[in-house]
């Protein structure tokens, strides 16, 4: 294969996958650079699962092509599974096995050398923080303790790719904040995609997303990209108390954008909350809050409202509906 | 072939730790034991023609019956339930020697629950002091019988839990068809409108898949190089069958 210079660790073009005549996934492109965590988000439903599950050659797609680290997967299956460390949704684990058990058994299926299978099980049961129940029985563990087996056995291989189907799902703040941690010491050496529904957790640990929906792509880019892109504005919050009539002429000397969007009801000391939206991405706080006090304005907060990975989410989401309502060849990329 | 050691010696150990593999042990050897004594008591009232060995044989069906089904439901049924098959898949692992792996297991535990019937036969020699009663070649022709027909029996409780995702369902399913094997193609061999000139090649498939015809010729010591290849034949389609079932469902899952 005649690669650039710097391979794509995942290579997706054109991807489509049908169910009986139904598209769980449609059209979907892009690519992942070594080393970079990505998230992957989406409404169920959205063609996440599927996608993922392609990646990892479970599934042979209806068209396109998927290349894990150079090696397409529908012809080299062998050498795509060597590569990646896979973990499903709902994290299924046989049983009856120990957890030490279960590690050995799949570190020889993932064809780590009997010699040096003993102590990379005791780097990854110390990364997961799993030596306390190393002989106990899977079965027999919590939810939390699950998850991390299958994070646990995800690394083992130290596979240059990993694929994680919603990781973070049913476990407590506290071990989402260890399994962040995780994840975040894997940058850099492993390139790690993940799914979410936990839409922080994401926005701290992906250095990019990609939000899917009716099998598209309809968002891409850093969170911070995001916000701008779908939301395309800043919005602030004031609460003053005053004349507040010439606010909005106010507000157009120093940004002719700038503009009122809602206005809250005074309360006992006769201070509103007032809501104010904008194009341009400059902070314009402290312009606001200089003319705002010139006018003899009472301000007791000004606030930049940041909007969350959720607000992004919900936008690109719903506006990819629009877009399919109002028709449905309408492309999906935002 | 890499991994069919790991996975055969995998499922031996799963097999060994389950208390299901105890509890069919347990109700095969309190059979062939109430069968064996059964035997020996009619034995003792009256001279038989026969060597006890070839009567105990004889009724192989009945631990094949609950024994395959016991052993092999589980195996890719569990699999596909609990959703570990998608684990397994995505590792450089093909699914014939998944399905090779758990197959190998479940016959070895077959073979060594039978091997636990030689017992039988050892506590017969040191008792009861006579010769007649303990004739070789009937012991090692049933022995062998049964070894070569598990072969088909184990592949076909094998292909019926690829069959279900409910380890009930592929149970009952093996049943059925190790029945309609052993009983039904028996049942065949009997009627009489195969006797028609235009049906005879059918007739001849018939008699040649006759389970019950070819345990008689292992028992009185002919090995017919036809019979072992109709068991291989069938071993290898049955589990070709089970390859494919696994990966359709793949498809359409």
């Amino acid at each position: 294969m005649s690669a650039l210079p710097p391979q794509p660790a995942i290579e997706v073009t054109h991807l489509v996958k049908a169910y009986a005549g139904v598209l769980a996934v449609n059209d979907i492109s892009f690519t992942v650079p070594k080393g970079e965590i990505i998230g992957f988000l989406g409404p169920n439903g959205a063609g996440k699962s599927t996608t993922m599950r392609i990646l990892t050659g479970y599934l042979p797609a209806t068209s396109g092509q998927v290349s894990i680290c150079g090696y397409a997967v529908a012809s080299e299956p062998d050498a795509v599974k060597r590569r990646i460390g896979y973990m499903p949704e709902n994290n299924p684990l046989p049983e009856e096995m120990r957890v030490s058990e279960y590690l050995y058994f799949r570190g020889r299926l993932k064809e780590i050398a009997r010699s040096k299978l003993g102590s990379r099980i005791d780097e990854v049961l110390e990364l997961c923080d799993l030596k306390r129940v190393r002989h106990k029985i899977i079965g027999k563990l919590s939810k939390g303790f699950r998850q991390r087996v299958g994070i646990a056995e995800c690394v083992l291989a130290e596979p240059p790719v990993i694929i994680m189907d919603e990781p973070t799902i049913g476990l407590d703040p506290h071990q989402i904040l260890i399994v962040r941690d995780l994840i975040a010491s894997l940058r850099g050496r492993m390139t790690v995609l993940i799914s979410s529904h936990i839409l922080p957790e994401i926005e701290m640990t992906c250095d990019r997303v990609l939000i899917i929906n009716q099998g598209r792509i309809v968002a891409e880019g850093t969170p911070e990209d995001l916000r701008r892109e779908v939301l395309g504005q800043s919005a602030y919050e004031i609460e003053a108390a005053g004349a507040l009539g010439s606010l909005p002429f106010l507000l157009g000397t120093i940004d002719p954008g700038l503009s009122v969007a809602s206005e809250g009801k005074a309360d006992a000391q006769g201070f509103r909350t007032i809501k104010l939206k904008t194009l341009n991405p400059e902070d314009a706080g402290e312009a606001i809050l200089r003319a705002c006090l010139s006018e003899g304005l009472r301000v007791r907060a000004l606030s930049r409202a940041h909007p969350t990975l959720e607000d992004v989410f919900l936008a690109a989401t719903r506006r990819s509906w629009d877009a399919v309502a109002e028709n449905p060849k309408a492309k999906g990329q935002g | 072939m890499k991994h069919f050691l790991t996975i055969l010696s995998h499922e031996v150990r799963m097999l060994l730790v389950s208390p299901n593999t105890y509890i069919a042990a347990v109700a095969f050897l309190a059979l062939m034991g109430f069968i064996f004594t059964g035997i020996l008591e009619d034995y003792s009232k009256a001279v038989m023609d026969v060597s006890p060995a070839s009567v105990f044989f004889q009724l192989y069906y009945l631990p094949v019956f609950f024994m395959v089904p016991l052993l092999t439901s589980k195996c890719l049924a569990e699999e596909r339930r609990l959703g570990t098959i998608e684990t397994l898949l995505t590792t450089p692992v093909t699914t014939t020697e998944v399905v090779l792996g758990k197959y190998g297991a479940a016959y070895l535990l077959y073979i060594a629950f039978w091997g636990s019937t030689s017992g039988l036969f050892y506590i017969l020699k040191r008792f009861a002091g006579d010769a007649r009663l303990i004739d070789p070649g009937p012991i090692v022709g049933g022995y062998l019988f049964v070894s070569v027909s598990g072969l088909l029996f184990v592949a076909i409780g094998v292909f019926a839990s690829s069959l279900s995702k409910n380890q009930s369902v592929a149970g009952i399913l093996s049943l059925t068809f190790l029945v309609a094997l052993i009983f039904g193609v028996r049942y065949l061999g009997g009627v009489s409108w195969l006797d028609r000139e235009a049906l005879a090649p059918l007739k001849d498939a018939v008699q040649y898949a006759q389970i019950n015809q070819h345990f008689q010729d292992f028992t009185r010591g002919v090995v017919d190089t036809r019979e072992l290849l109709f068991y291989l034949s069938g071993t290898v389609l049955a589990l070709i069958f089970s390859v494919l079932s696994v990966e359709a469902k793949l498809l359409h899952s």
